[in-house]
């Protein structure tokens, strides 16, 4: 019950946040320098010609009144018209927000398989050169960013050994049989397992650079807490047990030391999802950041707004399944 | 030391490169470019794509205009091969091209023609250029003859047919899918026809065997959107792509003389140049004269554009028609020290104002702009530099409110004075920030002006007037950088749209 009543008010909060979030950005890249129509503007535009365009747009009226249009809308699941593109927004949106999920997810797969990696080794092999070099690792990780991850896995494994794709999500010349974006998805359930390769070959490059700096901060976080929750009694009687050492971090440690980076990895996951912007322009993958970019660019105010709210959306969604998830791994909180 | 990218490539460069080099086009089978920008809209005639030149390349992949324009800017028979005024320019007689047919197998008639021009005009549509297009009315097709009444007189109507929106779309195929079925599989007559499309990612074009013009050499092309430059340094570097544009000076360098790429450096249509605003300082016009006279554009050019550029003292290339290579503003530095000397000013009481750049914008623009307050100190300037976006660059203008000096480029893709000078310096013009009456008188009889000769002209003795006035700073004549793998003949356009059916293999 104090779960489902922590659900509903949770759920509440989101569409307090995204109504506020929707206002904010409205409002913004209304009030922020750069309209539209001056954008489009071509050599020997008449005032008339201003005045049409404007009035095409909907940007003559007031602001709360294009936002009661907008909202109305929205609540009819329009989010109108890009600029740009002449097509729904949601249509755009919902089309590349599978290539950036699986993007995302796949990033965090590595972020978690190589800083949980590097937490075990480090934690089982603490004090010895071992630890060190994982900590330098870690603190590589932590220091360059995702950007700079990714200008440098294409220099090494694009261009000085060019063994991988550096740009796009797949090759063009492939005919693929998807009925959904969700391409990699697809494929696995299809087990059309070269489209898969295919399609991990050009998603790699850009997951590890996503991946990079929240693997390093897993592992950082997560080797932390293991080594303190060593030194718990319980720990202590196992290893009185006669359990060998590594089933005492495994099995003992790691379930107890995971919570915190869970959260943190909660957090650090909607940090992930906004950093697919830059990335996925550095790639140019087809994802939602890209498009992100091209919409901030052209002062697509439509599609702009429908990237910021599904972005809110997304981060509001996740940080709500962290929550969720803590609450019911954590015993304190699932019996109050 | 601040790593950044350039310095990331450059320091890549040292390292021996093992890497494929990209393959000999005569094993291409299918020719990868890695282009600059993305297509948000198949739509050439609408939205804000329908008005960026750089997109113009892939639109005439797919699309022809009315008529065609050579790389040399000049005008050539497309699908309109016959055009004029009658005598008295009260209607426009036009002949169509026949046996053409569109990417669907369906005939191309005049009906097409008559179609786009009259959407182009309608104000419902959007067409950004609807101002130039509604000069016609009544468009009618008659055979493979299309005629028009002259509702306004546009001496330059002809010239727009082969620029921005200019093209011609299928009319009962456009009727039957509507705007969004057109999106989704657009047909046009052009060299390539669409074969796939993935937005924000690339465009895979198939060589349309029955074009007009002779089929395109290469069978297959994939144009991969790569926006960021260094990005597509990779991707020609790695081999992954056979050309590119648009990439750092120094990196065309570098790949072009030790990375094994051919290069192509040819002068495009877009300027550099200062906008004044007729406001003080600027109402001064020694203080005018001194900040034109005190730049070292060729210096700039070399030390800043590694040499690529072209000094220019109007606001013609040497490619338009209305080029006169006997206006001149030489850097003087002395004469500029002069000129403030006589309204007070030296470098110990310097005139200020302000001056608002990009950064990044374009290859080098707040580099310029620093190197040119440097060298404004230097005779009594004291200029204060404010980074802007372009987006703001473009409201204030329109809103006629940019500071007293203010860096911007501007594209000419037609060649024609009134698209430079005329929108730029035309004071009612949305465009142009100096609002001189005297301007304004001298420019107004030109719009209109029948006589060609004297159309010229008149647009000659405008540009003496700015140039010896200086009411804007021209400064350079930008050159475009194409990359392209051994054995890929790229024949550049001055518009700066790169075209894959004017690119062919070696001998």
């Amino acid at each position: 019950m104090a779960l489902l009543r922590a659900v509903l008010s949770r759920l509440l909060a989101t569409a307090v946040t995204l109504l506020g979030a929707a206002a904010v950005v409205f409002v913004a890249v209304r009030v922020v320098p750069g309209n539209p129509v001056a954008m489009m503007l071509p050599p020997g535009a008449t005032e008339e010609d201003v005045a049409r365009l404007t009035a095409l747009y909907g940007l003559d009226r007031p602001i709360p009144e294009q936002f009661l249009i907008w909202a109305e809308g929205v609540l009819r699941g329009d989010f109108g018209t890009s600029i740009t593109a002449r097509r729904p927004v949601a249509d755009l949106v919902l089309g590349r927000l599978p290539a950036t999920l699986e993007l995302a997810g796949l990033a965090l797969l590595i972020a978690v398989a190589l800083g949980g990696l590097a937490a075990l080794a480090g934690t089982r092999w603490r004090g010895g050169r071992a630890e060190g070099a994982i900590d330098v690792a870690n603190g590589a990780g932590l220091a360059v960013p995702d950007f700079l991850w990714g200008l440098l896995l294409i220099l090494s494994l694009g261009v000085l050994w060019p063994v991988l794709p550096i740009t796009g999500r797949v090759n063009p010349s492939l005919d693929l049989p998807f009925a959904t974006q969700f391409y990699l998805l697809e494929s696995l359930l299809r087990l059309r397992l070269d489209l898969t390769l295919a399609l991990l070959s050009h998603m790699i490059l850009p997951a590890l650079a996503l991946a990079l700096p929240l693997a390093a901060m897993i592992g950082t976080l997560l080797k932390q807490s293991l080594k303190e929750t060593l030194h718990l009694d319980y720990v202590t009687l196992a290893r009185v047990r006669g359990y060998p050492e590594r089933r005492v971090i495994r099995r003992e440690a790691l379930p107890n030391a995971v919570l915190p980076t869970l959260t943190l990895v909660g957090v650090q996951f909607t940090f992930l999802i906004g950093g697919t912007v830059i990335v996925e322009r550095l790639f140019s993958y087809e994802g939602l950041g890209n498009m992100a970019i091209d919409a901030v660019v052209n002062r697509d105010l439509p599609l702009i707004q429908g990237i910021v709210i599904l972005f809110a959306a997304l981060f509001t969604a996740v940080n709500l399944v962290v929550d969720l998830l803590y609450a019911v791994l954590n015993p304190r909180l699932r019996h109050g | 030391m601040t790593i950044n990218r350039r310095r990331l490539i450059q320091a890549a460069s040292a390292v021996p490169f093992v890497g494929a080099l990209p393959a000999m086009a005569q094993g291409i089978e299918e020719l990868v470019i890695a282009y600059n920008v993305t297509l948000p809209s198949w739509d050439p005639t609408v939205g804000p794509s329908a008005v960026n030149p750089t997109i113009q390349g892939l639109y005439q992949s797919v699309f022809d205009q009315f008529i065609l324009q050579r790389p040399d800017l000049s005008p050539a028979p497309g699908l309109v091969t016959e055009w004029g005024w009658n005598e008295d320019r009260t209607q426009v007689r036009m002949v169509v091209r026949e046996g053409v047919t569109w990417h669907d197998g369906s005939p191309f008639t005049a009906e097409d023609v008559a179609w786009s021009l009259a959407r182009a005009a309608d104000p419902a549509t959007g067409n950004p250029i609807q101002f130039i297009w509604s000069t016609l009315a009544n468009v009618r097709a008659e055979g493979n003859v299309v005629t028009a009444d002259v509702a306004r007189f546009e001496p330059t109507i002809f010239k727009w047919m082969t620029f921005l929106t200019g093209y011609v779309l299928p009319k009962a195929y456009y009727e039957r899918v509507g705007a969004e079925g057109f999106e989704a599989a657009p047909v046009g007559t052009g060299p390539y026809m669409v074969d796939s499309f993935e937005r924000n990612a690339f465009v895979r074009l198939k060589a349309n065997p029955g074009y007009w013009g002779g089929a395109p050499e290469f069978e297959t092309v994939t144009i991969k959107f790569v926006p960021d430059a260094a990005s597509r340094v990779a991707e020609v570097e790695s081999g992954n792509s056979h050309v590119t544009l648009e990439i750092p000076y120094e990196e065309y360098d570098r790949l072009r003389e030790g990375g094994g790429l051919t290069g192509i450096a040819h002068p495009i249509s877009d300027i550099g140049m200062i906008f004044l605003n007729d406001i003080p300082p600027m109402l001064d016009a020694n203080v005018r004269r001194a900040a034109a006279h005190a730049i070292d554009k060729q210096l700039i050019i070399d030390r800043l554009l590694s040499g690529y550029g072209v000094p220019i003292d109007t606001l013609q290339t040497p490619e338009y028609e209305a080029y006169d290579a006997s206006i001149t503003v030489p850097y003087d530095p002395d004469m500029a020290a002069q000129l403030l000397a006589a309204s007070g000013f030296s470098p110990d009481n310097p005139v200020a104002f302000t001056i608002q750049t990009t950064r990044g914008f374009k290859p080098k623009d707040y580099e310029m702009i620093q190197a040119i307050v440097g060298l404004w100190r230097r005779v009594g300037i004291e200029a204060t530099i404010e980074v802007y976006e372009i987006a703001k660059h473009y409201e204030l203008r329109a809103a006629d409110t940019l500071a007293p000096a203010a860096f911007y480029n501007w594209g000419n893709s037609v060649g024609d004075p009134t698209t430079s000078t005329g929108f730029a310096m035309f004071g009612p013009s949305p465009h142009s920030v100096w609002d001189g009456q005297d301007l304004v008188d001298m420019i107004g009889p030109l719009w209109a002006e029948a006589d060609e000769a004297a159309r010229i002209q008149g647009w000659k003795d405008v540009d003496r007037y700015i140039a010896d006035n200086a009411l804007v700073i021209p400064l350079l004549q930008y050159v475009q950088p194409i990359l392209a793998a051994p054995g890929v003949v790229v024949t550049p356009h001055a518009s700066g749209a790169l075209l894959p059916h004017l690119m062919r293999r070696a001998a």
